[in-house]
């Protein structure tokens, strides 16, 4: 039965880092807005000039 | 020279400037990305961000406030609309609480995870080798984790108990506490005496699901508070005042005065109630009169504050200012009509009310039946009074009512119908009488040509090139039913008459009957119109109406059918109410009636013991809408319109309000069941609990079995629509 004493302040530590990622999400305006990010997700990134030079050399 | 939108700019450290907006017409992903981008492509920009959900831009540059103007023009240009607004007045405590909630959900999560993961080993233990020691040991570490975690997210629970209780009332919030508080003490007082029944999971993880049920309740309340904000942001933020010797200066309307003239350009609303004094044009007042076709307004004629200047510059007498205008008047109807909803006590509140107490007296009972009819000691009596708290914790009960609306919600989004408000379902099923707004409910609420087959070919191209030289409501209508045509090089658009513009030598005009000369041609059509003449000679006239949907007189004749007393309810003139009233066979109906009569209507009816379904769209219909026992808006609608309707419909067929009727009474059905189904579960296991017999691990089995019952019950609703899609 020790490994319980391994494994339970590791379950406690995983659990408690995810915590502790969930407030950070929170503390840096992530819940702001909510449905922003959803179409965010489809705005195309600006061509990149350097990148597009190269595929037209192909 | 300071201007308006520069009162609205704050200064950012050092040498920057900050301006808030509510911007106007963001739809989607595109929107965002070509605000951000334009604003951003700009050299003084440091910072431009966009809430889609708020619909509010934030925008950071270097140098002066003056910039603000050129801002708010670049995003104008852009096609959206743009009014500045001092984050101030706008009360952003609602994210605060918002966030607040989320880390208490956060940590009563992390604890609930955890502490479920030493119940199931505790659990497991009672059949295998688990000694006392290890036992005690892993209730010890639960309530390390539990009761500290309890402490902390239970706060918003525990505040409003107490809040409660000394106002000499009680909510649901109390057995909420008493039991969460109840079932952590006895569990300590049992690890204390290593004993075996200790509750931590079930106190942390109850407390875990109505968090997430209360910040989803919150996030909607939030949405409806930021309507009635975007509401009066449609106020104009500052006015262009004429002094006595002619020079013009911008000034914030709350410095505003009656008498003051002020100066209204195009394309921008009327900062105040007033008259006008000089000038001409034409007004759209579909925000106060919900009529779709522009009026014509010249001196002497009443504005409003709120409504649109259309075509050409003109000066206003100041009359009403700030909370005494109209547009005032509709957001205080909005809001008294908001309380009287409030008042509406739900199904699961109703439930809850001798729900509580009774559950309050059993488990007393049964410590009192423990104690004085046995021998086994308090202690142990004071646990048996908690496992009757906690079986009957409204697990089942809780998820009865919500899992039906999100089926029924999920159906209801298939057929294009959104719902907006948890409780709809719950009052639309009551619904016996349904309301009609004409404008954009009944029809389209846009003008159509009627008359398009009568013209010839030729005039035809004539009229698709001077209208694409106009905005007017009515030029786009030509537009619409012909095509868009070239607009010639000197087209002119004349102020309150029409378009101008020589094509092949000769003039032509396209507008008004008395400015194209047929001043003495016979009225044709019942609605608006527009003469084309060519060199003073009127060649042809178009005629305008606004279209009734296609499905409107089946819709009507179906929900008649089905025992729905249907009534019209509109601002428009009388006459055209009742052409369209005769023709859909409504024959309640009134016309003229003002957003204040429609609200008097509804009482009216609810005092007869109506229950009102209102359909609407109109900024005029907002505050009866908020008034209704329930409402609906089409998708077209006004925002704050759709903001005030239980249930928003899209697509142009007013089929989807028979729809929503139909999944709102089978709802109803459903949740009754589940109800019925979450009292027997109480009625089988409480009698056990008190008896004695519950050991955790039966608690956590029956709990989860009536869960999984009322919610299999709820999809059954998707089933019968799949099977037989009545």
């Amino acid at each position: 039965m020790n490994i319980i004493a391994i494994l339970i302040p590791v379950a406690l530590l995983l659990g408690g880092l995810g915590l502790a990622g969930f407030i950070w999400s929170i503390r840096s305006g992530q819940y702001d807005d909510l449905e922003g990010a959803a179409r965010r997700i489809l705005i195309d990134e600006e061509p990149d000039e350097e990148l597009l030079d190269v595929s037209q050399e192909k | 020279m300071p201007n308006g939108h520069a009162l609205r700019a704050v200064p950012v450290g050092a040498d920057e400037h900050a301006l808030n907006l509510l911007v106007e017409g963001v739809h989607c992903a595109n929107c965002i990305a070509r605000i951000e981008r334009t604003l951003g492509a700009r050299e003084d920009v440091t910072e431009a961000r966009v809430n889609f959900s708020t619909r509010r831009l934030y925008v950071r540059w270097r140098g002066e406030a003056d910039a603000a103007r050129v801002i708010v023009d670049t995003v104008e240009g852009l096609g959206y609309g743009a009014i500045p607004f001092d984050p101030e007045i706008l009360a952003s405590q609602g994210s605060e609480e918002s966030k607040a909630l989320l880390r208490a959900m956060g940590v009563a999560g992390f604890a609930a995870a955890n502490v479920m993961l030493l119940s199931i080993s505790v659990w497991a233990g009672l059949w295998s080798d688990m000694d006392a020691s290890t036992r005690d040991f892993l209730h010890w570490l639960s309530a390390l984790i539990a009761l500290p975690a309890i402490a902390y997210s239970g706060r918003p629970f525990f505040r409003s108990a107490l809040a409660a209780l000394r106002g000499g009332h009680t909510n649901m919030d109390v057995p909420i506490s008493l039991a969460v508080i109840l079932a952590a003490t006895v569990s300590l007082i049992e690890t204390i005496g290593g004993g075996v029944h200790a509750y931590f999971d079930a106190s942390i993880t109850l407390l875990f699901f109505l968090l997430v049920g209360r910040y989803l309740d919150l996030r909607a309340r939030a949405e409806a508070r930021r309507s009635a904000e975007r509401l009066l942001l449609l106020r104009a933020t500052s006015a262009l005042v004429e002094t006595e010797n002619g020079s013009v200066s911008y000034v914030a309307v709350e410095d505003l005065v009656p008498g003051m003239i002020v100066r209204v350009a195009p394309g921008e609303r009327f900062p105040v109630d007033g008259e006008i004094t000089r000038g001409q044009t034409e007004i759209d007042a579909s925000l106060v009169t919900g009529e779709s076709l522009p009026q014509a307004a010249a001196r002497g004629v009443s504005v409003f504050a709120g409504t649109m200047n259309l075509i050409a510059s003109v000066a206003v007498s100041v009359g009403r200012i700030g909370d005494d205008t109209l547009l005032a008047e509709i957001v205080r109807l909005i809001e008294d009509a908001e309380q009287g909803r409030a008042r509406f006590v739900r199904l699961a509140d109703r439930v809850a009310r001798w729900y509580a107490p009774a559950v309050h007296i059993l488990a007393a009972a049964t410590f009192a039946g423990w104690v004085l009819f046995s021998f086994v000691g308090w202690q142990v009596a004071l646990l048996h009074a908690v496992a009757v708290l906690i079986i009957t914790c409204p697990c089942a009960l809780g998820l009865a009512v919500p899992v039906v609306q999100v089926v029924a919600s999920g159906r209801l989004l298939k057929r294009g119908i959104l719902l907006r408000s948890g409780d709809a379902l719950e009052r639309l099923a009551a619904v016996d009488t349904i309301v009609f707004d004409k404008t954009g409910t009944l029809t389209m609420g846009r003008a159509v040509l009627t008359n398009g087959d009568e013209i010839s070919d030729a005039d035809r191209t004539v009229a698709m090139q001077l209208a694409a030289a106009s905005q007017h409501p009515l030029s786009r209508a030509v537009l619409r039913a012909f095509g868009a045509g070239r607009p010639p090089a000197d087209a002119r658009e004349v102020p309150g008459c029409g378009v101008t513009a020589t094509i092949d030598g000769s003039t032509w005009r396209l507008g008004r009957r008395g400015w194209c000369g047929a001043a003495d041609r016979p009225v044709m059509g019942r609605g608006s119109e527009l003469w084309l003449s060519r060199d003073g000679v009127p060649v042809a006239g178009f005629t305008f109406d606004d279209d009734v949907r296609p499905d409107a007189a089946r819709t009507v004749d179906t929900l008649m059918a089905r025992g729905f007393q249907v009534e019209l309810l509109s601002g428009d003139r009388r006459e055209v109410v009742d052409r369209i009233g005769e023709a859909l066979g409504i024959s309640q109906r009134r016309g003229g009636v003002s957003p204040t009569e429609k609200v008097a209507r509804l009482r009216e009816l609810e005092a007869n013991g109506r229950h009102v379904l209102m359909v609407g769209d109109g900024l005029n219909d907002a505050p009866a809408l908020a008034a209704a026992y329930a409402s609906m808006s089409p998708a077209a609608a006004a925002d704050v319109s759709q903001i005030q309707a239980d249930l928003v419909f899209q697509g142009d067929l007013l089929a989807p309000v028979a729809t929503a009727l139909e999944v709102g009474r089978r709802a109803n059905r459903l949740t009754m069941q589940n109800i019925g189904l979450a009292i027997v579960y109480n009625a089988i296991a409480v009698p056990f609990a008190m008896a004695g017999f519950v050991t955790p691990l039966v608690a956590a089995v029956a709990m989860s079995s009536s869960s999984l019952l009322v919610t299999t019950n709820a999809l059954r609703l998707k089933r019968e629509y799949a099977d037989g899609g009545k």
